[in-house]
């Protein structure tokens, strides 16, 4: 049992290494790079696009694209290794994780040859922005429920309708769009995806305010929308196939969402430097035993990437424990900052940077984490996915199997 | 990146279980829980001659030379079966206490006879309710013999000899008592299948493991090397105790189905896998840095033990409500598990004291 790289692993973490030194700025010892809170800067899709370009000529985009796509056809744990190298440095927030860690692997496995050849290098290069057009109010669980239509016309298809919480969309090029083609049918028979142009006529974009104040989402509307028929990714009535894919490369996109912002060793200096009466918080037995209690459970967590990462280096498949990282993190990270807001007293109250202690760290991510226990899968959600898939438990009844898609109740 | 047991280790942990699962059902440990005789002998037989009791113990006192990973697989199945055995106050302490700290006499003398399982030894520390500390502590040690009450004490019942705490003029020592001729009490039990007892000691000789200066920081390093094997055990236990209430809720119906297909349930078996992971983690960093004397074991163990203890708990009251009535009746193996969840927690200190004990290593 021991923490090594293999030999080849070592090699390519030096590489790794090597050409980060060279080309990033490196974080100081305990800094930590700002967090999915970081406040929105105008520059930011820029030095985004700067930072993929300079990797993209350097050859560490999407290290784990095949070669013909611009990537170096890297295995998982390289992928893992680069991740844990890249993140020592500073570097723009990743916003075109959702269209390579998502989209462009769907493009590979159900496009055509055409489409792949149009749209992968641009967006290994970051040149061109994706986005992923799925979730819509009424259809986000449920994402079976969607209702957004594509009609024939000719050669093209006309998309109307609605998707919500699309990240990005703002500064997207491109979508990736399920869309209701059959509405006779089951509802998972009559589902076709696209690729849409977001600057299509007929598209228009609304952010969506969040409750910390940020926008990162947005409403997009279609109205009329055209789409060639090359647009197609898979066959008419099978887009559900495709989004299965896209859906389980979600794990590796949104997996990034947790890291950054204020750790463990940042609430045990707060508890120190804050009075609890006559004495720190610090030395409270309450204040201590919660300590304790979310050290450990980080820990567990830092432990069972470990073992996942182990899988990855032996080249088989990480076990059923690797899924549980966001639905135990991101509730952890709410519990977190609610306590640390719970030491600060009165003053948690107040948000703004010269006056909150540690800067407001602590309110932002108060803000932030539910955010987290909602995208990319709901904690209730995971949680029927660990009970069916892992434990085997009965399915669901599911009232609407079967049933046409225009019969399904929808509502009160 | 090897985080994981070797090939050969997962081997000995497959030989382990199916040696238990013939020779250890859970009847066995009821056997031991409803007639009171505090161990199973012929299991305790059965696997001295295998050799598990000299797993840790170098050839050269009689055992087979492996180490604390290999201790580790076994304590996981000893833990799955319930095996009512005085495996944890054996090996996880009266033995590592002299692989620590006896001398070469002391090894050549006790060694041998534990990795045969001819002897059985057991620690001795606590004394009354709370934290035991080098101040609270009572039990007296005059440079040659110790007097006081050590209460309870694991496996004290049946114990030959007990490493214990006592406090001379200096400081707290860490001795050994041979227990013949010692008056032993047997004190009822949350977990008949684990014995308990009170030791009166009244000037019994005893020989140092270490002496009063160093006595306290041994007594600290063994417990966290015995919190670690220990948290092996209660995975297992909290696993089989899982394992056994998923095939339940599988098999019962209720309002035409199964009731483990009602989200009530599916989601707390979920929550319930979740932490047996978190814990089945954290007991492998203990485990590694048990296994290679690291200065992190001090907050390796305190996370291991926290959260052994605590998914075990919370694994076992599930079990028991998962079942509904039946669960709550002696005839059901529920109760073994919630009994044996709490001994654990009890023996070596609960999860609260643990915890702070972590926070006092980490921010020291």
């Amino acid at each position: 049992m021991d923490f090594n790289d293999t030999p080849e692993e070592a090699a390519f973490r030096a590489e790794a290494r090597a050409w980060l030194e060279k080309n990033a700025e490196k974080l100081k010892p305990g800094e930590t790079p700002p967090g999915l809170e970081e406040r929105a800067q105008p520059d930011m899709v820029q030095r985004a696009q700067a930072w993929q370009a300079k990797k993209a000529d350097g050859g560490w985009a999407c290290i784990t694209w095949p070669t013909e796509y611009g990537g170096r056809g890297a295995t998982s744990i390289q992928s893992m290794i680069w991740n844990q190298e890249e993140a020592q440095y500073h570097t723009p927030p990743n916003i075109f994780a959702i269209g390579q860690g998502m989209l462009g692997p769907t493009i590979m496995a159900h496009g055509t040859d055409e489409q792949k050849k149009r749209y992968l290098r641009p967006m290994l290069r970051g040149e061109e922005i994706w986005c992923q057009l799925f979730s819509e109010p009424a259809a986000g669980s449920d994402l079976g429920g969607l209702r957004t239509t594509a009609v024939r016309d000719g050669d093209d298809w006309i998309i109307n309708g609605q998707k919500i919480w699309t990240t990005g969309a703002q500064f997207c090029k491109w979508g990736m769009i399920l869309t209701r083609t059959d509405p006779n049918a089951a509802k998972h028979s009559g589902i076709t995806y696209f690729i849409v142009d977001m600057q299509a006529p007929g598209v228009e974009i609304r952010p969506i305010k969040q409750i910390n104040g940020a926008s990162a989402f947005n409403e997009v509307f279609f109205t009329d929308v055209r789409v060639p028929s090359k647009n197609l990714i898979g066959k008419i009535n099978e887009g559900w196939r495709g989004a299965i894919t896209t859906l389980m490369n979600e794990r590796a996109a949104i997996g990034g969402g947790m890291a950054g912002g204020p750790g463990f060793a940042d609430l045990v200096r707060l508890a120190k430097d804050t009075d609890w009466g006559d004495r720190p918080a610090l030395e409270d037995a309450e204040v201590r035993q919660r300590l304790a209690r979310f050290y450990v459970r980080l820990k567990g967590l830092q432990y069972t990437s470990y073992r996942t990462q182990t899988a990855l280096s032996r080249g088989t498949t990480p076990g059923p424990e690797s899924s549980i990282g966001k639905l135990v993190g991101a509730p952890l990270r709410q519990q977190i900052a609610s306590f640390a807001m719970e030491l600060q007293g009165a003053s948690s109250a107040m948000t703004d940077a010269r006056q909150a202690a540690d800067e407001g760290v602590w309110q932002l991510l108060y803000l932030a984490t539910p955010g987290l226990r909602l995208a990319g899968g709901t904690d209730e959600i995971l949680r029927n996915i660990i009970a069916e898939r892992i434990l085997g438990l009965p399915a669901e009844v599911r009232v609407d199997k079967d049933v046409p898609f225009n019969k399904i109740p929808t509502g009160r | 990146m090897n985080f994981d047991f070797s090939d050969d280790q997962k081997l000995l942990q497959g030989t382990a279980r199916e040696y238990l699962t013939e020779h250890a059902p859970l009847s066995v440990c009821r056997a031991v829980l409803e007639s009171g005789s505090s161990y199973s002998e012929s299991l305790w037989k059965g696997i001295g001659q295998l050799g598990w009791l000299g797993t840790s113990i170098p050839e050269a006192y009689g055992g087979q030379g492996f180490g604390r990973l290999e201790m580790a697989v076994l304590a996981e199945e000893v833990g799955r079966a319930l095996a009512p055995i005085p495996f944890s106050s054996s090996m996880y302490l009266a033995a590592e206490a002299l692989l620590q700290y006896g001398s070469e006499a002391q090894k050549k003398k006790y060694l041998p006879r534990l990795a045969t399982g001819e002897a059985i030894g057991t620690f001795a520390h606590a004394e009354r309710p709370g934290v035991q500390t080098p101040a609270s502590l009572q039990t007296k040690f005059d440079g040659a013999a110790v007097s006081g009450t050590k209460v309870p004490v694991a496996d004290g019942d049946v114990a030959h000899f007990a490493v214990l705490t006592a406090k001379g003029a200096k400081g707290v020592a860490l001795v050994l008592a041979d227990l013949a001729g010692v008056e032993r009490t047997k004190v009822e039990s949350i977990d008949p299948s684990r014995s308990l007892a009170a030791l009166r000691f009244a000037g019994t000789p005893v020989e140092v493991l270490v002496g009063e200066e160093q006595g306290w920081a041994a007594t600290e390093n063994l417990l966290d090397r015995a919190a670690v094997l220990a948290a092996f055990e209660q995975i297992g236990g909290a696993e089989r105790a899982f394992d056994l209430t998923r095939e339940f809720c599988q098999g019962r119906y209720a309002f035409g189905k199964p009731i483990a297909g009602f989200q009530a349930l599916k989601h707390r078996m979920a929550d319930m896998y979740v932490e047996l992971q978190l814990s089945r983690s954290n007991a492998y960093y203990g485990a590694w840095a048990l296994s290679n004397d690291s200065e992190e074991l001090r907050t390796a163990a305190c996370g291991a033990r926290v959260s052994a203890c605590d998914t075990f708990e919370l694994v076992s009251q599930e079990m028991i409500q998962m079942h509904g009535g039946v669960g709550y009746t002696w005839e059901y193996d529920c109760h073994l598990f919630y009994r044996r969840a709490k001994w654990t927690s009890a023996v070596l200190g609960t999860a609260s004291q643990w915890r702070e004990r972590l926070i006092q290593r980490l921010v020291a």
